[in-house]
């Protein structure tokens, strides 16, 4: 079981040859009407769920490699490149939680949200049928499965969020977030007297040694920690998932926040939690936080924890040429 | 590396110590959420002969239909198992069940059941769902899946080599009570 597996994704255009995307296809920006993102939506899941993106499978191994070859740590990391392998070849789920699936689409003047919404609908609704996502969608109180994705009273599930910008491209990012993870996320409203964390930086730090203690190895450790500084109770828990979305090794453009990142980081994995919750030194992949505005009364500090198995990528439709994936 | 075959006898599972690592082969039964609540709620005579002497697997599976109408697992890693703390002991006492797969693992009440029924803790990768899923070798049969839904039906497989690590042992040991025990003392170092 201890010898090293090295990871061996697929090539590009092998991953391209399968694509759901007629060859050749592209999409016509000039007409942003009549656009239809489901398709190449579609292929974005197809490849969030079996690949993972290169940093953080560059972070994993990197961790394996600080563990003592042979400990449980190690084989864990190890089985977690095995799977990323396996996944990839075949095209089949990382993980059998395939996660809520949360969208964040960027795009110009003209684009009608309305239709672009029912079109990633329909690429979610397809995903799941040809098991690519697991069904994930329950009522509430019955727990019956709607068995498609969709929210079966309204339309909150998948989650979209849309932006307006100025660039002449359309931009879909998409995240599948599992339920473990979600569920040790954490929301701290500062002072916190029972951590003795105070409205500050150092506060801040308490508050997510004091998250990632209690996850243990419930949120499939190791973990990437979004963590947004401020904002209300909403705005800081969605900022705090967009976040993950950000590269693990780029450096945060604050450089006060940059090296909070980097010493917490680093200290948080000298708790021993390690892979799974085993035990080691890889508890963390990394952090990404972000200062925000407050009301005078609140200060918040909101946690979204993620999984190891960082399911992200993002889809950018440009005139005249054909969708880029960056995984 | 110790081989266990289902059905397990009481006396196999008491010699398994916290650290073991273990391969799995034959039945196990996957159980989770809506199951845990119905288990221990309703106690149905049905599941008795299908449980006893053998393993529940914390798992809502990705499952594909087969065009014979047979059923095969595409991704099988567990979920987290903490949300049965209220059900398992119970559920392993009624149903005399030798084994719990599943991730995180879980608390004092079924460190107690685990001791008293002569049961264990496994735990396997989480987030390994394409590696497990290639461990399950046969979808046996699947119990109230119109009623709980795919993630969530009682699914009866067989596997081979399934890797696992033991966890909670039936002497009361618990590996998951060390690390936290540990780390809890780290972390007060890191920020007096």
């Amino acid at each position: 079981m201890s010898e090293c597996v090295i990871p061996n994704l697929t090539s590009n255009e092998v991953v391209a040859s399968k694509s759901v995307l007629p060859a050749g296809w592209k999409a016509d920006l000039a007409d942003l009407k009549n656009l239809d993102l489901s398709l190449p939506v579609m292929e974005l899941l197809r490849r969030t769920t079996s690949r993972l993106p290169q940093d953080v499978i560059q972070a994993i191994v990197k961790g394996r490699d600080a563990e003592e070859v042979g400990s449980r740590a190690f084989n864990t990391l190890n089985d977690m490149v095995r799977n990323i392998n396996l996944a990839d070849g075949q095209v089949t789920p990382l993980c059998q939680d395939t996660g809520s699936v949360i969208f964040w689409v960027r795009h110009p003047f003209g684009l009608s949200q309305k239709a672009a919404k029912a079109q990633i609908r329909a690429a979610v609704v397809e995903a799941t049928k040809r098991s690519w996502l697991r069904p994930n969608c329950v009522e509430s109180l019955s727990g019956k499965n709607s068995g498609t994705n969709m929210d079966p009273f309204h339309e909150h599930h998948p989650a979209i969020h849309f932006e307006e910008w100025d660039k002449p491209e359309v931009e879909v990012s998409v995240m599948q977030k599992g339920g473990g993870c979600e569920n040790v996320g954490a929301q701290y409203r500062l002072p916190d007297a029972a951590l003795g964390a105070g409205r500050d930086i150092k506060g801040v730090r308490k508050c997510v040694i004091d998250a990632v203690v209690k996850a243990q190895g419930q949120g499939c450790s190791p973990g990437i920690l979004g963590v947004a500084i401020g904002g209300d109770r909403v705005t800081g828990y969605e900022k705090s998932k967009e976040l993950i979305l950000r590269k693990l090794g780029t450096a945060n453009a604050d450089p006060k926040l940059d090296a909070f990142e980097q010493e917490l980081t680093k200290d948080l994995n000298t708790l021993g939690i390690g892979p799974m919750g085993y035990g080691g030194n890889t508890t963390v992949l990394g952090i990404m936080a972000e200062e925000m505005y407050r009301h005078p009364a609140s200060f918040y500090v909101s946690i979204s924890y993620m999984c190891w198995s960082s399911r992200r990528g993002t889809l950018t439709l440009a005139a005249n040429s054909q969708p880029s994936y960056d995984l | 590396m110790i081989r266990l075959t289902t059905p397990i006898t009481e006396e196999q599972i008491r010699t398994l110590k916290v650290g073991d690592e273990v391969l799995l082969n034959g039945r196990v039964v996957l159980s989770r959420d809506i199951g845990h609540k119905f288990m221990k709620e309703q106690k149905p005579e049905w599941l008795k002969p299908i449980l006893e002497n053998m393993v529940i697997y914390h798992c809502g599976p990705v499952v594909k239909k087969n065009e014979d109408g047979t059923w095969s697992f595409v991704a099988a890693g567990p979920t987290t198992s903490i949300r049965e703390e209220p059900y398992q002991a119970d559920v392993i006492e009624t149903y005399k069940v030798r084994g719990v797969i599943g991730k995180g693992g879980m608390g004092k009440k079924t460190s107690e059941g685990l001791q008293k029924t002569g049961a264990v803790y496994l735990h396997a990768t989480g987030g390994a769902g394409s590696l497990l899923a290639e461990r399950v070798k046969r979808v046996v049969d699947v119990k109230m899946l119109e009623e709980f839904g795919s993630p969530e039906a009682f699914w009866i497989i067989e596997v081979e080599d399934f890797p696992l690590v033991v966890t909670m042992d039936s002497h009361g040991g618990s590996l998951h009570e060390l690390v936290l025990q540990q780390s809890q003392d780290r972390a007060k170092a890191l920020t007096s």
